[in-house]
């Protein structure tokens, strides 16, 4: 059994981004696929199209992990580094997060908990910057925002239609 | 760590247009605005707002691109340009999009380890 619709992405305080999936395997392994770079390599590829030529992963506090993504047909690249803060196996990994195209340092806190015969997987990007923590506030994932998403398609719609 | 869209929109461009939509009153205002342009004077009027604030509010609009003020008309009408929106909307989708692919090869790449893991087992128990 999969759960496809467990997954949700909401933003629990202003400076926050947070994306949480079911999936039906025990936690140890949901943890060695997160943390092991062979398997990492296998699945963190977003959609179709793209490949992960580097993912070296030293999983220790201070030690650091780099991802770098390649696009099949063009050849973008794109990276992405940090440095492993606080490990609590199989439960807790707590990292930076630098993107390569952009001068800005997140902090990921990604939970691991039973949930059934799953495991519930949290991930908790929290962002330094005032703008890039109101990409997500205010633009819509939360439903109960006056702007929703939506209500910014409509607009956007609306004006290209006038 | 969504891909596309930050190859496509730039990063700075971004942070500009999630700053200005930042503000209730600003997106008010973009609301507003989206059926149809409107000077400061009938923009202040709904939100009883002074005109100074609302021109204030215009600015940091302006500057990130979302309205577009017709500076040859007398009352200096403002109108939206969605197109900054619709770059804001795309980095969202991409960036969710990216997670719940990810996800998808991941439910299936468990799935496979789970398979050899109880192989695995089954294997030790026959030796004994």
């Amino acid at each position: 059994m999969m759960y496809p619709d467990s997954f949700k992405m909401t933003t629990p305080s202003d400076r926050e981004i947070q994306v949480t999936r079911v999936f039906d395997a025990p936690r140890e392994l949901v943890f060695e696929a997160f943390t092991k770079p062979e398997l990492v390599k296998r699945w963190l590829l977003g959609p179709p199209g793209w490949s992960m030529p580097v993912c070296d992963i030293d999983l220790r506090v201070g030690g650091a992990y780099r991802y770098l993504w390649q696009n099949d047909s063009d050849g973008r690249e794109m990276g992405l580094n940090g440095i492993f803060r606080e490990i609590v196996r199989p439960k807790l990994l707590v990292a930076t997060e630098n993107p390569t195209w952009h001068a800005s340092e997140a902090l990921d806190t990604t939970t691991f908990v039973e949930e059934g015969d799953g495991t519930r997987m949290t991930i908790t990007v929290l962002y330094e910057s005032i703008q890039v923590r109101d990409a997500a506030l205010k633009s819509g994932m939360d439903r109960g925002m006056a702007m929703s998403y939506d209500r910014l398609e409509a607009m956007m719609f609306s004006n290209l239609a006038a | 760590m969504e891909l596309t869209g930050y190859g496509v929109a730039s990063p700075a461009h971004l942070d500009a247009t999630f700053a200005a939509l930042a503000d209730p009153t600003r997106r008010a205002i973009l609301a507003r605005l989206a059926s149809g342009e409107a000077s400061v004077a009938e923009l202040a009027e709904p939100f009883a707002m002074s005109q100074p604030a609302v021109s204030k509010h215009l600015k940091v609009l302006q500057s990130a691109g979302l309205i577009i003020r017709d500076r040859a008309a007398q009352r200096r009408p403002s109108r939206l340009d969605a197109r900054p929106l619709a770059e804001a909307c795309q980095w969202l989708a991409e960036y969710r999009q990216f997670w719940e692919s990810s996800f998808q090869q991941l439910d299936a790449l468990l799935d496979e380890l789970k398979t050899k893991k109880k192989k695995g087992k089954k294997r030790k128990h026959k030796k004994h």
